[in-house]
């Protein structure tokens, strides 16, 4: 993974609640057995009609925000389907931060996963910065979101802050622990799946 | 003070823990489906590493497979594709799969708890939202994403945030328990708390409205938290629990003596805290229909589709989407519920496909034919739930009323499989998402019970399946 410093660009403004993951990439596109390439499908049922021309009055049509790396959206966004392609696809298409009042969980944590950043902020300031028109710029270093008019502080937990900086495996983190996970097998109450053939 | 049940496996859990932040988990069940792992599996090949523990893990496929004729090569050439990625993956990393023609194969979450693989006080893990499902074994059951899928299969281990325990209460006596059922419970409770109700906690479902359901039906309840954004559902194990696992393909050896430890251990303790509670009555709960394009969307069968302000109650971007929703589903407030007439009926899904739900159904349809203009499928959860009742006479049933019968997966409710909906077709649907293009594109959702859907094949319109015979 990528380390995270700072993006700087235009936002793209998606005034919708409850954005579902199954929206944001649709099943039809959840057969690729790769990580990438999902970008051309993101929000594809909202960004196509049946005859798979583009919707004009759907925002990622609008060729203002075409070079636009931070996507601010409306409250619990990513909810429903545990689906990762719906990171990768925002993440392929060119998003890498992503602002709403508040997410769902699993999505929440798969961002994490790829390098995208997940700023929550209160209903207000994002209905503020929705109507944003100049390049704004995110620093994850600092914890700060800049426009022309304001200097906005944003929380991130300490753990999730040093992962995206320093784009660390999780994996060969985890690894590390090796002795504490075979302590633990010693004496785990649950037994193995016990397969016979 | 005391802890509550989620708290007491959560901390018998704990491999690592810091002054702040995430936590270690060890995982104790890792299921495995063919659209989440291909990735997982790639990131394992791409840095040398193997599945650590093969025998905490199985797999089957169940979201893209076809549900008619299993003798028939799989036309959907991506799908293929996937589904031979799964068997190469699991012959390669030593891992057990209940493949398509296993007569085990099957959702992964009716799978399961059928097998005896879903323990109580276990943490399960699956690349799928609604592994919550396990949690109606006292089971701390996480859906997860891909990347978490190839933490599991590396180190058997999940860093998570601890989260929130919310008691959702469920009191009192349904008047008709045939024609009112969980999933009449769990949709009233999302209808109150809305989608985002239960983010960033687990809930533990309790009191005697929980106490009295089945297995199944507490499986129903489960399997829906995520649609109120709940990280997972627990009930607490009971007699009726230890039952239901005792003779399964795969109960463990010593399961006598895990019972009683987990007699003593498993439940939340009398003076523990709730960080969030919620109390439903249940004396007098209708049979649930949902109008609108998430589970929140939902409203008595008894009720009008409501006005975008009834239904926001003042807050205005949830008074677009309703709007939105209303729109997309091409329904004017206003509308009976019973005067909205379907297209298509599916009866299928791991909310609702398990025996007892195909029983009531049944029971519902029996002798009669559906509708000249309704299109209806019964789709088993798992080829075990599609054998016994086809040794009950229940796809005979099916069949004389012309419901369509068909192998096991989980096929229109998320329409992966050749199985959906076409552009503006209506749908009385027992799955779990009524989100937009869910069951194919353009396509439009209505959630309800096993009963309700079954009486609306019947009719070709909702109805109130309280005024139909189900003796």
């Amino acid at each position: 993974m990528e380390s995270f410093k700072k993006v700087a660009s235009m936002i793209t403004p998606l005034d919708k609640v409850n954005v579902d993951t199954d929206q944001i990439i649709p099943k039809q596109f959840l057969k690729l057995i790769q990580k990438s390439g999902f970008g051309k499908f993101l929000f594809f049922d909202w960004r196509y009609d049946e005859h798979e021309n583009k919707r004009p009055d759907f925002v990622l049509n609008d060729s203002r925000y075409a070079n636009s790396k931070i996507l601010v959206a409306g409250d619990n966004f990513g909810c429903g389907s545990s689906r990762e392609h719906a990171v990768w696809a925002l993440l392929d298409y060119g998003f890498s931060v992503i602002i709403a009042p508040s997410f769902a969980d699993i999505f929440f944590s798969n961002c994490f996963k790829n390098g995208i950043l997940p700023i929550s902020l209160d209903e207000k300031t994002v209905e503020k910065l929705q109507k944003e028109t100049n390049p704004i710029e995110v620093d994850l270093e600092k914890q700060t979101i800049t426009t022309p008019s304001e200097k906005i502080f944003f929380n991130i937990d300490p753990h999730k802050k040093k992962i995206l900086l320093e784009g660390l495996d999780d994996i060969a983190q985890t690894l590390q622990y090796e002795d504490k996970i075979t302590e633990f097998e010693k004496n785990s109450g649950i037994p193995p799946i016990l397969i016979n053939d | 003070m005391g802890k509550t049940l989620f708290e007491k496996i959560w901390e018998s859990h704990v491999v690592v823990e810091r002054q702040s932040g995430p936590s270690l988990i060890y995982v104790d069940r890792h299921l495995i489906h063919e659209v989440t792992s291909p990735q997982a599996f790639d990131g394992l090949r791409l840095n040398n590493r193997k599945v650590r523990r093969p025998d905490l893990t199985i797999a089957t496929m169940d979201h893209n497979v076809p549900t008619n004729d299993r003798s028939l090569p799989i036309l959907d050439q991506t799908s293929a594709i996937q589904i031979q990625t799964l068997e190469k993956n699991c012959r390669d990393f030593g891992i057990k799969l209940f493949d398509i023609n296993s007569p085990n194969q099957g959702i992964v979450h009716v799978i399961g708890p059928q097998l005896g693989i879903t323990l109580p006080g276990s943490t399960i893990v699956c690349g799928d939202s609604h592994t919550s499902t396990h949690g109606a074994f006292g089971a701390l059951a996480l859906g997860i994403g891909t990347s978490d899928v190839e933490h599991v299969l590396a180190s058997q281990t999940l860093w998570l945030e601890k989260p929130m325990p919310f008691e959702i209460r469920i009191e009192g006596k349904r008047k008709n328990p045939h024609a009112v059922t969980a999933k009449d419970i769990i949709l009233s409770v999302i209808k109150y708390i809305g989608t985002g109700g239960g983010t960033g906690t687990v809930i533990e479902y309790r009191g005697d409205g929980i106490t009295d359901l089945s297995m199944e039906q507490r499986m129903t309840i489960c399997n829906m938290s995520i649609e109120a954004g709940a990280r997972a559902g627990l009930i607490a194990p009971d007699e009726k629990t230890y039952d239901y696992l005792r003779h399964r393909e795969y109960t463990p050896k010593n399961y006598e003596s895990l019972v009683d430890s987990w007699r003593n251990n498993l439940k939340t303790d009398h003076d523990a805290k709730f960080g969030k509670q919620f109390l439903l009555h249940i004396d007098d709960i209708a049979p649930q229909v949902s109008w609108g394009t998430n589970p929140g969307m939902t409203c008595d069968v008894t009720d009008a589709v409501p006005s975008p302000d009834e239904f926001s109650k003042g807050d205005p971007n949830q008074k677009k989407g309703a709007q939105k929703a209303l729109d997309y589903m091409n329904l004017k407030p206003g509308t009976h519920i019973e005067d909205i007439k379907i297209d298509r009926v599916f009866i299928g899904s791991c909310t609702n496909a398990r025996l007892e739900d195909l029983i009531e159904a049944s029971k519902v349809i029996k002798g009669q034919k559906i509708s000249p203009h309704v299109r209806a499928m019964v789709v088993p959860g798992s080829q075990m739930v599609k054998k016994q009742a086809e040794e009950m006479g229940l796809d005979k049933i099916f069949i004389d009323a012309n419901f369509e019968w068909r192998e096991a997966g989980c096929s229109m409710c998320l329409g992966m499989n050749p199985d959906i909906l076409s552009p503006g077709e209506r749908c009385a649907s027992t799955s779990n998402r009524n989100f937009e293009g869910r069951q194919g594109t353009g396509g439009r959702t209505h959630l309800v019970s096993p009963v309700m859907a079954a009486a609306a094949a019947i009719k070709g319109h909702f109805v109130d399946v309280r005024k139909m015979d189900l003796s």
